[in-house]
């Protein structure tokens, strides 16, 4: 399985960038001599050059650090969140299809009404209720909405499972529910659950990206990809670079993830990847 | 067909319940009220402002007094636009929200319905691949990215068209353009996967040896079938274009509805914010039994489950 992996093509070239670009936000603004806070006033927004590889802003801030740096927090946002989401799904939607009957019906019922909400206009009054400061509530928020397409894919999953021979076998001879749901029906999810969790990532960080964009998310001096392209998309006449920078990082990890996570679809699932 | 709509219809009410209660508990919660100003008011005029609106009651009967008002469909007087109801806003607004949703909703299904049914049609080959990484660069470049860029190029350094506004008809295009390229693309890939499948499907292989033409197969048993997918997909779509439709009002400065409510959330405009919700709620709620039922239409056998 680990090679039949690797050697799918799309799942190395979504995994390869995605690692470069993580590595570089996570690293280089280590290793840069600019910080990104750090003003020049004088300065002001300066084009690409040797010394500021991606320019500098109008507060005269190096660009290239402020979208790496930027980074960090898109991509952590989405990484968090989708581990909120998957652990509340994948519990979830385990319960919800292993019990089964009234349980399970009332359990998806219950997702239904959820999935019929104006979902980003509840994700915008969320950041207002945690007053847009603490960008750690905001991704919970975004991870608590987030779980129910996970949850409904698991239940599924679950459902086909429970029928099976070995799950009879296991409960013959005298395995406890939680015993079975632990060691027999959530590993055997694991590849429904990569391969979904491995799609939730950029959707969050689109999400994400929205909110800052709409000034609901990060706020100054701090920055995430979404406040920088918004930035940028401001002074796009004049100084077209500071949206061009930003905006290659965002659609680059958002391609890759996206590459990564149909190839492991191809891999791990091949009955779904021809209908999706 | 009668019976799911009924009861739709009935969770429809539950659904409404949740969400406003849903909504008033979170705007309470937030910091701020909606009358703090950055220039300080006299306590006096302060507290009367705040029982002109009700304001001063305590919280459980501001939430008593804000559920009645909306079953009778009174969403109250926006704090924000003294004057002014909620409700007028939205039928100022909404409109344009509309006719920018229904535009980039075409152009999604002009652009993703034959890219990918080309590609179902090329199935293995090197038209398939490239059509379908263009489809996947497509949902890499959500609105704020691709907005900003096509004002660059059509607006700013070739002047075709308007960077901003919403007063000619050329206006539209921009913006139902950068909002509907995200959705061509996942419509593209569904229509792709449902080609594909209905292709393998033994009712086509009959249709084939029966002798019919290419073209005959795909446009008379095929196409219905494999549409199922986009169909169901419109559902979340639209929810994803309402969304998606307050980026690019901003961005173009178009007068819909989506700049009310970012702005109505930032200033604690309860009545506006949750009139909003709840008026988008009913629209994606009726939104998607119209999808259900052109689903059950289109392919009967589909059950609710």
């Amino acid at each position: 399985m680990g090679k039949r992996i690797r050697r799918n093509r799309m799942v190395r070239i979504g995994g390869l960038a995605f690692i470069i670009i993580s590595i570089a936000c996570l690293l280089g603004p280590l290793l840069s001599e600019h910080n990104y806070a750090s003003q020049n006033l004088a300065m002001g927004a300066q084009p690409p050059s040797l010394e500021h590889w991606m320019g500098t802003d109008e507060l005269g801030r190096d660009l290239l650090v402020r979208t790496l740096t930027g980074g960090r927090i898109s991509i952590g946002v989405g990484f968090a969140a989708t581990l909120v989401a998957l652990l509340i799904g994948v519990s979830y939607g385990a319960l919800a299809g292993y019990c089964s009957g009234r349980m399970d019906a009332v359990m998806m019922r219950i997702v239904d009404v959820i999935y019929a909400l104006p979902f980003t206009m509840l994700v915008v009054v969320l950041t207002v209720t945690f007053d847009q400061k603490s960008i750690f509530l905001i991704f919970l928020a975004i991870g608590a909405v987030e779980w129910l397409t996970m949850a409904r894919i698991v239940r599924g999953q679950t459902r086909t499972l429970r029928t099976q021979n070995f799950i009879d076998a296991a409960r013959t001879s005298g395995a406890s529910h939680w015993r079975i749901l632990r060691l027999h029906i959530i590993p055997n999810l694991l590849g429904p659950v990569i391969i979904y969790g491995t799609l939730t990532v950029p959707a969050v960080i689109l999400l994400e990206s929205i909110l800052s964009f709409l000034g609901l998310g990060i706020q100054p001096p701090q920055s995430s990809w979404g406040s920088l392209i918004n930035e940028g998309a401001d002074k796009l006449d004049i100084y077209p670079w500071l949206l061009i920078g930003p905006a290659i990082f965002f659609s680059i990890t958002i391609f890759a993830l996206n590459f990564l996570g149909d190839g492991l679809r191809d891999v791990l699932d091949p009955k779904e990847s021809s209908s999706k | 067909m009668l019976t799911l709509i009924a009861r739709r219809l009935l969770q429809v009410i539950p659904t409404l319940w949740v969400i406003a209660t849903a909504t008033f508990i979170l705007l309470r919660l937030a910091p701020g009220g909606p009358f703090d100003t950055e220039k300080p008011v006299t306590p006096e005029i302060k507290a009367q402002i705040e029982a002109h609106y009700g304001l001063d009651k305590p919280l459980f009967f501001q939430y008593l007094d804000f559920l009645k008002n909306i079953s009778k469909g009174d969403l109250g007087p926006s704090y924000q636009y003294a004057g002014w109801d909620v409700q007028e806003i939205i039928g100022q607004a909404f409109p344009v929200s509309l006719e920018l949703g229904l535009w980039a909703l075409l152009i999604a299904l002009c652009i993703g319905l034959p890219i990918g049914i080309v590609a179902a049609l090329y199935h293995g080959q090197r038209t398939e691949s490239l059509l379908m990484a263009l489809a996947t660069s497509g949902i890499c470049l959500p609105s704020f990215v691709i907005g900003p860029i096509l004002l660059l190029v059509f607006a700013l350094n070739l002047e075709w068209l308007n960077p901003l506004g919403w007063n000619h008809a050329s206006d539209r295009l921009l913006p139902s353009l950068t909002l509907g390229i995200m959705y061509a693309a996942y419509i593209a890939r569904l229509a792709r996967g449902g080609m594909l499948e209905t292709l393998q499907s033994t009712w086509i292989r009959t249709a084939r040896s029966k002798g019919l033409s290419p073209s005959k197969v795909v446009i008379k048993h095929a196409l219905r079938s494999a549409l199922m997918p986009v169909v169901a997909y419109l559902g979340p779509a639209s929810a994803g274009l309402i969304s998606g439709s307050f980026v690019v009002e901003t961005l173009f400065f178009i007068p819909g509805l989506g700049p009310f409510f970012v702005n109505a959330a930032l200033n604690r405009d309860y009545p506006m914010v949750m009139g909003t919700v709840l008026f988008y709620a009913v629209l994606i709620i009726v939104f998607n039994l119209l999808v259900d039922l052109i689903q059950n239409w289109m392919q009967p056998r589909t059950n609710d489950d």
